[in-house]
């Protein structure tokens, strides 16, 4: 596969040089070392055997910016830090409170910013909301972050409350902002889950092999990596004494990603992508960075610093994995090897198992 | 009460999509033995539909300066060649100003030739190592010749070769993820049962680009919106019949109602066999298939990957209700994570 984006010479020069390449006695094209990314030597490599037109993808890869690769992990740091809200103020840890819902504020703006930065036509975002559809992830995404976006604002703006005065109007607003908020930030724990795990059926839901292929897994891998990124800011800015359930939940994040994410190398050609190249680098160190976050975090109750340490590790983490997963499906859309090879495998088992 | 075949199996599509006495489902039938390469589909599908140019490159690709399906290109003829006998015996490129066939060397510089067609992802270049192995055809795969075609042997004995030309298009599924997934409800399907994509409505999520199977709907640069064969919708309101089946000057491309079209192209198959072309063979025809038929459907001469088509597509939404509810389990186990890590001790 070569990166290369096509340079502007002028028409008809690469017609002429391979052309001046046929006239060579041997057949073999000779030419000029090129910039990086060469493919003569890959000639020679004896490929999995598959037919295609000219090499050229059978797919269109997904015309989505880094944008989507960032929203996944805010998406899921947003939804992450509401659930961790909604625990701190279930179990009277104010401190851990503010934090998760100042997180899932952060990370919801973020989102929606990404995500009406990465349209085509960004001005036309409200047109999202023409329609509720069940067999388009997005449309359910968009649905769910209307709901959940300003319960996640009034939760967060409510913490301001103490800023206060104590008396008149605004005093008045001092009183009933801490309840409004109570409710607001339950209620966006609520949705959060659905908002952390929808971005897996988002992908899943494409003809990208590797994306649809991974469609068990995908929501685990990021629902364990939103948990794993909110209890990381947690971790760094919540004070110390109320840290005890992050570091409980940063193992269940660890838990679930790795267990439901296993299954990310065994389905087949289309795990490829998510064990080698950049996506497979990526997925990697996703999964390194998160076995020493968590466990860091298991022996940081007294260190600050190691908390600040794992906490970064496990942000660090979860950017990866999102980026990873994102880059591997770009990846599987773009080489026919992904799209006809398992298609071609299907077909054969269909046909030796049914009579014609 | 959504039919049970909703997402998956044969169906027809109009009134599942609430039309009441919507007219015959109408679309394509594409016989790629009769196409001549003359690319008057391409031409008159952009004159008709105003869709912008779409570059302009020699790609290496035989007669291929079109490269794929784009926002750009609603029609695309694809030009395969190959070293196997069509029954003819006139020598193959006698006395040709452009030189020999195609070989594993000039295919894989086609690969890597790419053109600004103004759309993304455009015209993506490919993979040189397996655009080589297609110049061998299917029975030589993994063992790239050394040598084109007739060299070396003479152009007398050039006899074995043939030219595959195929004017693409979208298919117009029955089960279209396109359709299924676009989140604003710009792609819609219309009473004849085809797939088209509201202008005024899309928003350019990009969404339907990832989605469809066959790789056809792609997104223009300037505009940031999704585009696709409409299937002429106007022409058909009035009609009339698509452009692009009006250009053609030898009915590779047929329009009608799609029975009538099936019960034709079987008709053409059986015709072919008779007249010995063995490997000639329908794709997308069938109610039964991983898109449920297409509404635009082929008469190939070979495997459909060696004209850039999925063998097998299945249409994403198939398994969407597993998906849901795999994402269902995932955030009941999220919620439940965290409830358990807040129960736990205090310190
Ligand atoms: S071929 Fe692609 S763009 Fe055309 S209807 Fe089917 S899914 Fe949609
Ligand atoms: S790009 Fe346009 S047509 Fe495609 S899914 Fe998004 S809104 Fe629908």
């Amino acid at each position: 596969m070569t990166d290369e984006t096509p340079s502007n010479e002028p028409v008809g020069a690469r017609f002429r040089e391979f052309q001046a390449g046929l006239d060579q006695p041997d057949g073999q094209r000779h030419r000029k070392p090129r910039r990086k990314g060469g493919d003569g030597e890959q000639l020679t490599v004896p490929p999995a055997e598959f037919a295609s037109y000219y090499g050229r993808p059978v797919l269109k890869p997904p015309v989505w910016k880094y944008d989507i690769a960032g929203y996944l992990f805010t998406g899921g740091l947003a939804a992450g830090g509401a659930l961790i809200g909604a625990g701190a103020q279930l179990t009277g840890r104010p401190g851990l409170r503010t934090v998760g819902r100042w997180t899932a504020l952060g990370g919801v703006a973020a989102s929606t910013y990404l995500l009406v930065h990465d349209l085509g036509r960004p001005s036309r975002f409200h047109h999202m909301l023409r329609v509720a559809k069940v067999t388009s992830p997005m449309s359910v995404g968009t649905w769910i972050l209307a709901a959940f976006g300003p319960l996640a604002g009034v939760a967060a703006v409510a913490e301001l409350a103490p800023l206060l005065p104590q008396h008149g109007v605004l005093g008045l607003a001092r009183r009933i902002a801490p309840p409004i908020g109570t409710v607001a930030g339950l209620a966006a724990a609520a949705t959060a889950p659905a908002l952390a795990t929808y971005t897996g059926v988002l992908l899943a839901d494409t003809a990208v092999p590797s994306w649809h292929d991974a469609y068990p897994s995908l929501p685990f891998v990021f629902a364990g990596s939103a948990l794993a990124a909110a209890s990381g800011v947690g971790l760094i800015a919540a004070p110390a004494a109320e840290t005890a359930p992050l570091r409980r939940l940063v193992l269940a994040a660890a838990a679930i990603e790795l267990g439901g994410g296993h299954r990310l190398e065994r389905q087949g050609l289309t795990s490829e992508p998510y064990t080698q190249g950049r996506s497979g680098r990526l997925v990697k160190a996703g999964r390194a960075l998160l076995a020493v976050g968590t466990a860091t975090a298991l022996v940081s109750r007294r260190s600050r610093v190691l908390s600040v340490l794992s906490g970064a590790a496990l942000v660090a983490s979860s950017v990866a994995t999102r980026f990873g997963v994102f880059e591997a499906g770009r990846v599987s859309a773009r080489d026919p090897k992904y799209t006809v090879v398992p298609q071609r495998e299907r077909l054969a088992e269909s046909r030796s198992t049914t009579p014609v | 009460m959504p039919h049970t075949n909703a997402l998956y199996g044969p169906l027809d599509p109009a009134p599942d999509a609430g039309y009441e006495n919507p007219p015959p489902r109408m679309g394509f039938f594409t016989d790629t033995s009769v196409c001549i390469g003359c690319k008057a589909c391409e031409v008159a599908c952009k004159e008709w539909n105003g869709v912008p140019e779409s570059g302009l490159d020699l790609l290496g690709m035989s007669y291929d300066n079109t490269g794929a399906l784009t926002a750009n290109s609603w029609r695309h003829v694809a030009f395969v060649e190959q070293p196997r006998s069509a029954g003819w015996a006139t020598p193959a490129f006698a006395g040709d100003p452009d030189g020999p066939a195609i070989s594993p060397v000039t295919a894989a510089v086609g690969a890597r030739t790419s053109t600004d067609t103004g759309t993304d992802p455009g015209l993506d270049t490919g993979s040189p190592a397996a655009a080589a192995r297609m110049s061998g055809g299917p029975e030589f795969l993994g063992m790239p010749g050394a040598q084109p075609p007739g060299r070396g042997t003479g152009e007398e004995g050039r006899t074995d070769f043939r030219w595959l030309m195929m004017s693409d298009v979208c298919k117009h599924c029955t089960h279209a993820a396109c359709l299924d997934v676009c989140p604003t409800g710009s792609l819609f399907r219309t009473e004849f049962g085809t797939v088209v994509v509201q202008e005024d409505i899309c928003n350019g999520c990009g969404y339907c680009i990832s989605a469809c199977p066959y790789g056809v709907i792609d997104q223009r640069k300037d505009d940031g919106r999704a585009w696709k064969c409409t299937l002429c919708y106007d022409r058909l309101g009035a009609g009339m019949t698509p452009a692009c089946a009006q250009a053609c000057p030898t009915e590779s491309i047929q329009y009608g109602p799609l029975d009538e079209l099936r019960e034709r192209a079987a008709a053409r198959v059986e015709t072919l066999h008779e007249r010995g072309v063995p490997e000639a063979r329908l794709y997308g025809h069938d109610p039964n298939d991983g898109v449920g038929g297409d509404g635009a459907f082929f008469l190939l001469l070979d495997e459909p990957e060696v004209y850039g088509l999925p063998p097998d597509p299945i249409v994403t939404t198939r398994d969407l209700p597993k998906m849901w509810k795999r994402a269902g389990l995932a955030a009941v186990t999220m919620a439940l994570a965290t409830a358990v890590a807040f129960l736990g001790r205090r310190r």
